[in-house]
Formats: C-alpha cells, structure tokens, sequence
C-alpha cells in the first residue's frame, strides 16, 4: 500500500469588524422543528479570473453544508442585488434586507502560486453588524477543507452549537447481489466527496468506528475466515488485529480517550458473548461482563465512567448501563419491543439506539436513564446510530424489504443505504453513496 | 487586533491498493495426490465421506426458532445421524456455521449465530463427536441462504450448516 502525507499548514487572522461584536443569537438545535434562517452565500470575490472558479466552488461548498444543516435557507444567487466587488468593500445591508436574509457571508481570495488566501466574513443583516470574520492562508489543494472550516464557523456562530463540517464518514460499501453483497470499508468527507475504499472487498468488513482522538478506525474483519476485531490507520493504511484471542471478537469502539477497544468476544469453549475491554499500549485485556446471555454492541460515556451495552439476559433484548468495571448494572429500555446497538451521545445527556417492535424498526433516542423515549427514523430495517460530534444529528443505514419472485430470484429491494436526521427526527436526507453504504460512522471534528 | 494561530495538521490520501488475500476455498473434491488410493461411492453415485455426501444422504443444517439458539426435537434428530456420519468417516473435520434471518441488528446478530453454532457443535460432542473436529464461525445475517424479507425465507435462514472442510 502506498500512501501521500500533504502536511496542512493554515493561517488563520481573525478580521476584525469595524463595529463592535453582535451578541449570538441563539437557535438551539434541540428545541425542535424550527424554521430555516435565510442566510445569503455570495460567491467569494478574486480579482484574478482564474480565481473566481475557486471562489464560486467555495460558496457552493459553504452553501451545501449549511443547507444539509436543516437550520438554513440558501437564497438563491439570482436574487442578490450587489456584486461581489462592491461587497468587497462594505455590504449594502439595505440590498440584503429587500431579499429578506437574515445573515450574509462573503469573502475574498487570493491565490499565490499554490498557496490560496481565503478571507470570509460573517453579518447579521438586522443588526448591521459583523459577527465575525477570518482569513486562512494554505495550500491551494485545501479549498475545500477551508470551506468547511469556514462553515463550521458560520453554523457555530449563529447556532451556538459546534459545526460538524469538518468531518468524515467511514462506513461499509456494498455490491453485488442481495445476499452475496460485497462489503468493503470507504471513507468520504461529511458531504460525501473525496470518496475512496480502504479494502479491496476480498474479505468482509463490518461496523467500523472512529477513534475519538486519532485518525484510527477499528472495525470487524472476516480475512481469512477468522472474525476478528482489527484497527486500521488511515494515514499509513497499515492494519493490526486488536488482540490474541482464540475465537470471534466483534462490536468494537474506542474508549473516549482512545486508549482502550472495547468489545464482544465469544470464548469458543463457551461460545456466548462478553464484553471485554483491551488497553491498546499494554494489550492488558480486562472481562466486564460474565452473564449466560448474550452481551453485545458496547458503548463507553463520553466521560468514560460508564458503559452501556446490549443484552439478551432478560425475556427479550434491552439495554442496560453499568460503571465502567461493570458494577452497578442496571436496565434502561423500558418499553415493549426488542431494543439493540445503544450508542452514547458526545454531549453525554441522551443514548440513541435500535428498536423492533412489530416488525418495524426504529432509530430512537433516550435520556441515559431510558427517560423520554422517542423514535426519529423508521423503516422496515433501519439500524446502526452514529452521532455527529456536536450530538445534534444521527446517521444511519436503512435496508429495504426484498421481493422475490416464485423462483426465489429477487425482483427489487434489499437495498442499504445511508441517512441522516437532526434529533428532534426532523429534515432527514439521503446520504449519497457511489455504491451502496451500511454502518456509517461519524470522525469527530477534524480540526 | 490581530492574533494569529497557527494550526498544523495533516490530511492523509489513502490509494487503495490493497495486497491479495485467498478467495474462498475451492471445492474438496481437488485431487488429492498420485497415490492408489480407493474411493467409496454411495448408492447415487457421491462420493463417500464428503461434503455433497453429508449434504444429500445425511443432511447438513438444522434450524431455529425467531431469536434462539435452542435445539428442537428436529435439529437433535439430524445432528444425531450427522454424529453417527462422523463417526464412520473418522478424518472428516467440519466448520460450523452459525446464521441468522434479517430481523435484527448485524452485531447482535453474529453473537445469536455465534450461540447457533456453538449449541451444534456440543450437541455433536455429547454424542461423542471430538472437540477437535469441529470449529465454528458466525455470519450473523450476512450470508442468507433464501432471499426474500418473507417468514419462509427467514425460517430457511435461522440456521446453523455444517461444513466439510
């Protein structure tokens, strides 16, 4: 395997307004279905005509971004009365206001050989003021992660809360025919470009996770027919098996600080699943678990105090938390139906989960205690929750119903692919794929 | 004001030129050498002591209920006539392979396929078959043997198959 390094110096100059700084105003994303903010992205302006393609691709990113936020309403380019020039100067808030946005973005660059300067400020129309404004310095290749940078900052200083533009998904790529489907690990930035596999789908992958504080995956393998939990660098492409262990490990994550896998492991002379947890630099392997049930899908708190998990040891499948050393077990899920996969939010106040009840799937979401239940996704499968870092969205990977004829050849369905919601369940959206995709997970912030 | 910060980080590219890894086995009935050896055929004309034997003459899976790894009075009448298959063919080794239907998550999943496999191969140990024959592996809900998202192809697909190996 061969790999690039392009080490990313940015410079980053806070521009200061000629006005004093506007309070922020709050949205909250939590608090439910609320109507988009108009918010104008104009083309950044360059003097250089071979620079204006970089300043159109930037606008389209940033405007590609907020919208997939849910939380804004791009105004449509053709409707915007001053040029990019003139706004170079000083914004008409006039002009802006008769198109009814709320918020402006504009900026400006500067290409120096293969260096670009990108310089965004951001107005609150209403106030006439400038809310902020930065410019970053760096290798011209980088636009684009500029741009999400920049978007970040723009959601994050309207909506009080983090972006989560600067990310990737890594998750399961899958052809083939239904049933025999191939399933190798890819990984996308956020808004699903600069896609590439990680395998060659010469053996299975499933459920890869991002490690909190590197740029780690760990991920169940099927190579060489030996199930086992593996961690994959993605800057060195180089591969490693999380352990020694003599039969199947599986469900792995990190733990928050991205020293520990935590995990299944069927010991094959008992053949029923535990939960282990394996400190990576001392490859010290600790049981947590030690039920006749099944014990499955582990998820650490963000803290790192406590764990919650999936088990059968009940009449049906629940949730359960328990410390971090396994003591003070208790179950969460409390409703009818069989609930499955808890994840623990990055904010650490909710767990969103799986849940069958009546043939039907649903992604939910509950407070930690399995407090205030509520579904956001549904669909004949629907499985697999991954928090975007800032806790305010979810992806997820649904699969349709497969029909098949009398022979048993399949007409239609038994497709997989991925979706995101924000929690409240509102404004979900397909998540494009070049194949189809299963088991998406969300990187943290990248910057 | 001006403050300046200055971050550093890297962006990997990642070209995707993964070495080989072997394929699925090929079939067991490779040649196995020069030697004069004799070979068995069974009245259909299988040969004796193989996967397609165990398959057609004696059976090779059992099946479970919705969310179990129990073995019904079926499944223990089949693993009876696989112990006894085993017995008179005393080099076979077999891999177990534990299945799932579609209605659950793929983790929780390839722990009940685990649980499947495993409730096979020590029923077949309690009926004498050694430990050391027998291995086994889960798919979860990967590998369905019928498709469909119907109770008949879910019933097929809550399975555990033996495997010649």
């Amino acid at each position: 395997m061969k790999n690039l390094f392009l080490l990313f110096f940015l410079t980053v100059v806070f521009l200061k307004a000629g006005f004093l700084h506007s309070e922020e105003l709050e949205i909250g994303i939590s608090q439910g279905n609320i109507k988009p903010t108009p918010i104008a992205v104009t083309d950044f302006f360059a003097e250089n005509l071979k620079s204006k393609k970089f300043g159109k691709d930037i606008s389209n990113v940033i405007s590609n971004n907020l919208e997939r936020s849910g939380l804004f309403k791009i105004i449509n380019k053709k409707s915007y009365i001053q040029d990019s020039e003139s706004l170079n100067n000083q914004p008409r808030f006039e002009d802006w206001k008769l198109i009814k946005a709320q918020h402006l973005v504009s900026g400006n660059i500067i290409i120096k050989g293969d260096t670009i300067e990108v310089e965004f400020r951001l107005y609150d129309i209403l106030t006439q003021k400038q809310i902020t404004g930065k410019r970053y310095e760096t290798g011209k290749s980088n636009w684009r992660r500029v741009s999400h940078i920049i978007s970040d900052e723009i959601f994050e200083r309207i909506t009080g809360d983090t972006g989560f533009f600067d990310t990737r998904i890594v998750y399961v790529a899958e052809s083939g025919p239904v049933g025999k489907k191939q399933k190798r690990l890819a990984i996308m930035d956020q808004d699903q470009s600069n896609h590439r596999f990680l395998t060659d789908g010469s053996y299975m992958v499933l459920t890869p996770r991002f490690s909190p504080t590197s740029q780690k995956i760990t991920y169940m393998s099927y190579i060489n027919k030996q199930p086992r939990v593996f961690i994959l660098d993605i800057e060195t492409g180089q591969q490693e098996i999380v352990g020694d262990f003599p039969g199947m490990t599986f469900a792995p994550r990190f733990s928050p600080d991205g020293k520990k896998i935590i995990m299944s492991y069927s010991d094959p002379d008992v053949g029923n699943s535990e939960i282990y947890t394996m400190e990576l630099s001392t490859r010290s392997v600790e049981r947590i678990t030690n039920n006749p049930g099944i014990d499955v899908s582990p998820s650490f708190s963000p803290d790192g105090s406590k764990i919650v998990f999936n088990s059968d040891r009940g009449t049906r499948q629940h949730l359960y938390v328990m410390d971090y050393n396994g003591k003070n077990l208790k179950r969460i899920s409390k409703g009818v139906g069989s609930y499955f996969t808890p994840v623990w939010s990055p904010r650490g106040d909710k767990i969103a989960f799986t849940k069958l009840e009546n043939r039907q799937f649903y992604i939910g979401i509950m407070d930690i205690d399995g407090k205030n239940e509520r579904m956001i996704a549904e669909e004949y499968h629907v499985e697999g929750p991954t928090w975007a870092p800032n806790g305010a969205y979810l992806m997820y990977y649904k699969q349709s119903k497969t029909f098949v004829d009398s022979e048993g050849k399949v007409k239609s369905g038994g497709e997989s692919k991925l979706f995101m919601v924000d929690t409240t369940g509102h404004r979900e959206r397909e998540i494009v794929t070049p194949l189809e995709g299963s088991d998406p997970a969300w990187s943290p912030l990248l910057h | 004001m001006l403050t300046r910060i200055l971050i550093s980080f890297f962006i990997m590219i990642f070209i995707a030129a993964c070495g080989s890894s072997p394929k699925e086995d090929a079939g067991a009935d490779g040649a196995g050498g020069s030697g004069l050896t004799s070979v068995d055929y069974t009245s259909d004309g299988v040969k004796a002591g193989t996967g397609d034997d165990l398959i057609i003459n004696v059976g090779d899976r059992i099946f479970f209920e919705f969310a179990s790894h129990e073995l019904n009075g079926e499944a223990q009448e089949q693993l009876q006539a696989q112990a006894a298959w085993m017995k008179q063919y005393s080099n076979v080794t077999l891999t177990v392979e534990g299945h799932c239907d579609e209605r659950g998550t793929r983790e929780y999943n390839i722990a009940l396929g685990e649980r499947r496999a495993q409730a096979m191969k020590n029923y077949l140990i309690g009926l004498g078959v050694t430990a050391d024959r027998l291995s086994t592996i889960s798919y979860g809900k990967e590998r369905p043997a019928v498709l469909g998202s119907s109770e008949a192809a879910w019933s097929q697909n809550r399975r555990a198959v033996a495997v010649v190996n």
